[in-house]
């Protein structure tokens, strides 16, 4: 079982899998950024009192991001697999897991947000409000740079979570660690395999939120 | 300059109605330094969001330089907003810029070009002395460079108006003092027009022409400040005025000698010396010409704004009709005079 030939073939399984996840959560990650920020965005803006105000769109709007949210993961994986199909032509594989992937990540994304860009001082916006700021300039020039510490950490929480969904992806044939773990570790009692797999994505986790805490950091260090 | 007409402002909250404005009006001449005073929740800051529309009046109309603000398209407003300066108590600058980037910013929301712009805020810079800040960032400054750097943005766009809410509020008095020169510094230089708002009777009476008292939703009192000091016509200013300068006699030295020869009265009155009064011997020569006698119970001089002020409380003991004249001929020099024995 330990001999090198095996050794080096799980080497390259493991390696290939560790490619699949990052590759399937950072392209996740983006997309639901692409949606999620201008959602989050949306939902700060249009709230009492606020630029853009608007009662009603931000209800309807929030009760939909609530509503989506509430889904367990595991189940709406299950639940748009026509959805998936549709976009990718298959429910199995990589690039299959990226639609749900993104799809679960955008009302996550959007309330992570929507909670960096509350936290800016309200006169901040005034401020430029009384400069005669438009409501895309106070968007542009004094929500997003204001709340950049907050939004670079967010990116790096979101990673994470899409770790962990990209391996329950993996479980019904999602590709990456989670689809390795399940095959080798679960179906054919290989624990070592299942092991390398968790360690990989610790390992995974910690550098992404390194990765977040580090930029963050220099964001507002340089403004200290 | 500015002219606000009957402004009512109604915030409704959930379970009440809150009058922030009642009824009030105002006129603010171009090129002076209007102040508006008045305690906390008293509607000073309402008022003046309301001048640049921060706040949407319920009723009423403010006019500034001949333009209707409450009626304007948004693109409209913000373009008038651009000639509207406005500095804040807690300063309000953006934390991801610099000091020099803070300050092109209103250039940048008004579209000038880059160059232009940047030349403008050296200038700026330069002219609240915090040149060698501009690649600072606020947290790096303190109170005072950072309401500076307010003062530089607000400046920018070369507004006709600037409007100040509690400036100085959250600075220590010394600080306070070389913002508000530096405000005066602006008002000549630019013949810039200054709406300011505190609860600090010391910040009117170093730096405006003209007060407004507030209270309670309305403006109960407006005048030249030297005015309002000299003689307050309610509670509510002569409140202010006691914060600063001690106008009150005790009870003690207002009680009046048992014994008194027939003939002969005792009054206690309290001068009020304003501008170039303030220098000329008028008690001295009262005393000689209506043959009485003074005796000082109190005295204080002081500046407002740049003109010099005083009071002095005196007990004049003499006969009747020499005391009549002597109090006449004090008034009849432009002095004011005010009998607090209550006789
Ligand atoms: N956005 C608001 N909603 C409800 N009430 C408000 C609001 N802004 C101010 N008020 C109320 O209006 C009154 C005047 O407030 P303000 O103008 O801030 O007073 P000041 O600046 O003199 O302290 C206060 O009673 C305050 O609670
Ligand atoms: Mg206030």
């Amino acid at each position: 079982m330990f001999d090198f030939g095996a050794n080096a073939w799980m080497v390259d399984k493991v390696l290939i899998a560790t490619w699949e996840t990052i590759y399937m959560v950072a392209i996740s990650t983006f997309l639901s950024y692409v949606v999620g920020l201008p959602l989050g965005i949306i939902l700060v803006t249009t709230s009492e009192g606020h630029i853009l105000e608007n009662k009603r769109f931000n209800q309807v709007l929030g009760s939909i991001v609530n509503a989506v949210r509430s889904i367990p993961f595991i189940i709406f994986l299950i639940l748009i697999i026509p959805l998936t199909r549709l976009i990718v032509g298959t429910s199995i594989g990589t690039i299959a897991s990226i639609v749900p992937l993104t799809l679960a990540a955008i009302p996550f994304v959007a309330r992570l947000v929507e909670t960096s860009l509350k936290e800016i001082e309200w006169g901040l916006v005034e401020a430029a409000l009384s400069m005669g700021a438009n409501a895309w300039q106070v968007i542009s020039k004094v929500l997003l740079p204001e709340a950049m510490p907050s939004l670079n950490l967010g990116v790096a929480i979101t990673t994470i979570n899409l770790v962990g969904y990209s391996a329950m992806a993996g479980i019904v044939g999602g590709g990456g660690l989670g689809t390795l773990a399940y095959y080798y570790g679960y179906q054919r009692y290989e624990n070592g395999i299942m092991w390398i797999t968790v360690i990989v994505l610790v390992v995974l986790v910690q550098l992404v939120q390194m990765l977040g805490d580090t930029l963050a950091a220099k964001i507002s260090n340089r403004r200290r | 300059m500015i002219e606000v007409k009957n402004l009512t402002k109604i915030f409704n909250t959930v379970n009440q109605e809150i009058v922030a404005l009642d009824d009030v009006s105002l006129h603010v001449e171009k090129g002076e330094i209007f102040g508006i005073i008045g305690l906390s929740g008293a509607g000073k800051s309402t008022l003046i969001r309301c001048i640049n529309m921060l706040e949407k009046p319920t009723k009423g109309s403010v006019v500034i330089d001949g333009i209707e603000i409450t009626t304007l398209e948004p693109q409209d407003l913000r373009s008038a907003r651009q000639k509207i300066g406005m500095i804040f108590q807690h300063f309000n600058l953006l934390s991801s810029r610099t000091v020099f980037d803070n300050v092109i910013f209103p250039l940048e929301i008004a579209g000038v070009p880059k160059k232009e712009a940047g030349k403008r805020v050296e200038e700026l810079l330069d002219l609240v002395g915090l040149s060698d800040r501009a690649k600072s960032y606020p947290s790096q400054l303190s109170g005072g460079q950072k309401q500076r750097v307010g003062i530089a943005r607000a400046l920018a766009n070369s507004p006709k108006i600037l409007l100040s809410d509690e400036a100085t509020s959250a600075l220590d008095p010394q600080t306070t003092r070389s913002i508000l020169d530096l405000l005066k510094d602006i008002n000549h230089r630019y013949n810039l027009t200054i709406l300011l708002i505190t609860h600090d009777m010391n910040v009117i009476k170093e730096t405006c022409d003209r007060v407004a008292v507030i209270d309670d939703s309305r403006i109960v009192e407006v005048g030249r400040v030297i005015n309002i000091f000299s003689n307050p016509q309610t509670a509510t200013s002569r409140s202010f005025i006691g914060n600063i300068i001690n106008r009150e006699i005790s009870d003690q030295l207002l009680q009046r000698p048992a014994e008194q020869a027939s003939g002969i009265i005792t009054r206690v009155i309290r001068v009020s010396f304003i501008g170039e009064s303030a220098g000329k011997p008028l008690i001295s020569s009262m005393i000689k010409k209506f043959d009485m006698d003074a005796n000082i119970l109190y005295g204080n001089i002081d500046r407002i704004k740049d003109t010099p002020f005083g009071y002095l409380t005196l007990e004049l003991t003499g006969a009747p009709d020499q005391v009549a004249e002597g109090l006449d001929y004090l008034s009849g020099h432009g002095l004011e005079v005010e009998a607090i024995d209550n006789v």
